[in-house]
């Protein structure tokens, strides 16, 4: 039977990206408790 | 490094370095907190003993559970390596000196007299003052002059209470746009308001130029106005929500959150977001007051607990209102599994010191919006630029691998180190780790991750191991 399942990710050992275009982490909702997991990527072609 | 927990009735495992999530049954779940110690043959003897009554779980099954961890980890998706650690320092370097964000503070003052208020009534600790349009301007030149290559620009007018300078605000998006054309430049711009001086020519300008507006609203009013409140004590809830809502409605529901900061008062925060939503609000955000330790708003490590358990209600609900089609967004939950940041931007982190500064009414620059009035921190200037460029190597080498803690943790390149501000109130050094923020960090992530599982496995599975 099945016992592990692996969702849809991103694999972070890609070294795509980089392109610095994506929001800053502040300017967003927060301004007090940033992280980064939640920007949007704003490269989609992964360059 | 792997992370393993059960939430909502989800086994979940992530892997840090790779990113990888597994959701899994109880018996693989153990499999996997036993592989990277065990044998195989001690995994065999220990799972089988422990599921001694259970007809599913054979031998042939366990190993074949053995083999597919031991493909998941030969595939770079479990137990992977971190090569992160050697090349995080350099990244910054690699973009130079570049500035891409401004917060600009067009006012230092405020209508509203919020006791929490860490930027103390939009003061800063110092003299009240607005931003003239030549300020500002020399802010955006600084902005364009600086920015290298990058093409989208953002500028957030922040106080205070921004709308206070409201003209000021349309002639510095009136001069962006006419630069921004010339210099290939694309302005994103965010206003961020307490809603006191919300009009029709407030609402048009916002829904026109800015991508973002960002609204303070604590929740249930007797909340909202325990706080926030105007120089005469008298609650800004009545006063304020009527005109969230035309904003939102003629926005069009999007491009907006509702932002709340939740205290000691309440620590059952949900309740503010379920409120929010039956305005009919649906982007929101909440936010754990900044304060210091002894102040009566600050929450306490009892209060932390409770907050960890309205982080796992909020979820739950959101899953229900979305299965329901009536979808919130919660800003710390906006996980995207599958085109979520590259792993530069992971290892980055948020950004102030270099790529986003502040800028006070006087022209000052400082790292971000929360160290103005810090006289230490003080950066440079809209004219000269960064001048104390030792601050700057400073926050540039602070990174998520930069401190200490942060190498062992696995919600690593999920937070990139958190907030430089916070780790500097709470330890006296921007490369500081901030504890309870930390551990608030990581349960909503937690959360984020188990609403992707029962987004991406589906009801069937959902309720499959619980």
């Amino acid at each position: 039977m099945e016992r592990i399942k692996t969702l849809e990710t991103r694999s972070l050992c890609e070294k795509k990206g980089g392109c610095g275009e994506c929001q800053t982490s502040c300017q967003s909702a927060c301004k007090t408790s940033c992280g980064v997991a939640n920007q949007k990527c704003e490269n989609s072609d992964r360059k | 490094m792997v992370h393993q927990y059960v939430l909502n009735g989800f086994h979940i495992v992530v892997d840090t370095c790779s990113g990888a999530v597994h959701v899994v049954d109880e018996v693989a779940y153990d499999i996997i907190a036993l592989f990277e110690n065990d044998t195989e043959e001690d995994i065999t003897r220990k799972i089988l003993s422990k599921y001694a009554g259970r007809p599913d779980v054979t031998e042939a099954e366990v190993r074949q559970c053995v083999a597919d961890v031991r493909a998941l980890k030969e595939s770079g998706r479990l137990f992977t390596e971190d090569r992160f650690a050697p090349i995080a320092g350099t990244l910054k370097e690699r973009s130079g000196d570049v500035v891409k964000a401004l917060c600009l503070h067009v006012a230092h003052t405020c209508n509203l007299n919020c006791s929490y208020c860490f930027a103390s009534q939009g003061k800063y600790h110092g003299e009240r003052a607005l931003m003239s349009f030549e300020v500002g301007k020399q802010a955006l030149d600084f902005l364009i002059a600086s920015s290298g290559e990058r093409h989208n620009l953002e500028v957030d007018f922040f106080g205070g209470e921004p709308l206070m300078n409201f003209g000021v605000v349309k002639q510095l998006v009136a001069y962006a746009r006419e630069r921004e054309k010339e210099c290939g430049k694309h302005f994103r711009f965010t206003l961020t308001t307490n809603g006191m001086l919300i009009d029709d020519d407030v609402i048009d300008f916002a829904n026109r130029e800015c991508d973002n507006v960002v609204l303070s609203l604590d929740g249930r009013k007797e909340i909202h106005d325990a706080l926030r409140v105007d120089y005469a004590g008298r609650g800004s809830y009545d006063t304020v929500v009527p005109k969230f809502q035309r904003l939102v409605e003629k926005r069009g529901g999007k491009r907006y959150y509702m932002r709340g900061t939740f205290t000691h008062l309440n620590p059952d925060f949900t309740k503010d977001l379920f409120h929010m939503a039956d305005l009919g609000f649906t982007e929101l955000s909440m936010e754990p007051v900044v304060c210091a330790p002894g102040d009566p708003a600050a929450l306490t490590p009892e209060d932390i607990e409770i907050v960890k358990e309205q982080y796992e209600i909020l979820a739950a609900w959101m899953l229900r209102r979305k299965k329901e089609g009536r979808p919130i967004t919660f800003y710390h939950y906006m996980l995207d599994l599958k085109n979520g940041p590259c792993v530069y931007k992971r290892l980055s982190g948020c950004g102030s010191g270099t790529e986003y500064m502040a800028v006070t009414p006087w022209g000052d620059l400082y790292p971000c919006h929360q160290f103005v009035g810090e006289e230490k921190y003080r950066m440079g200037n809209v004219w000269e630029g960064v001048t104390n460029t030792a601050l700057r190597e400073e926050f540039r080498a602070c990174n998520v691998y930069a401190r200490e803690e942060c190498r062992e943790c696995w919600a690593r390149l999920y937070c990139s180190g958190g907030c430089a501000a916070n780790a500097l109130h709470a330890t006296g050094s921007i490369r500081g780790v901030y504890r309870a923020g930390c551990e608030l960090f990581k349960k909503r992530i937690e959360c984020a991750i188990m609403m992707q599982a029962a987004e991406q496995l589906g009801e069937e599975n959902e309720t499959a191991d619980r």
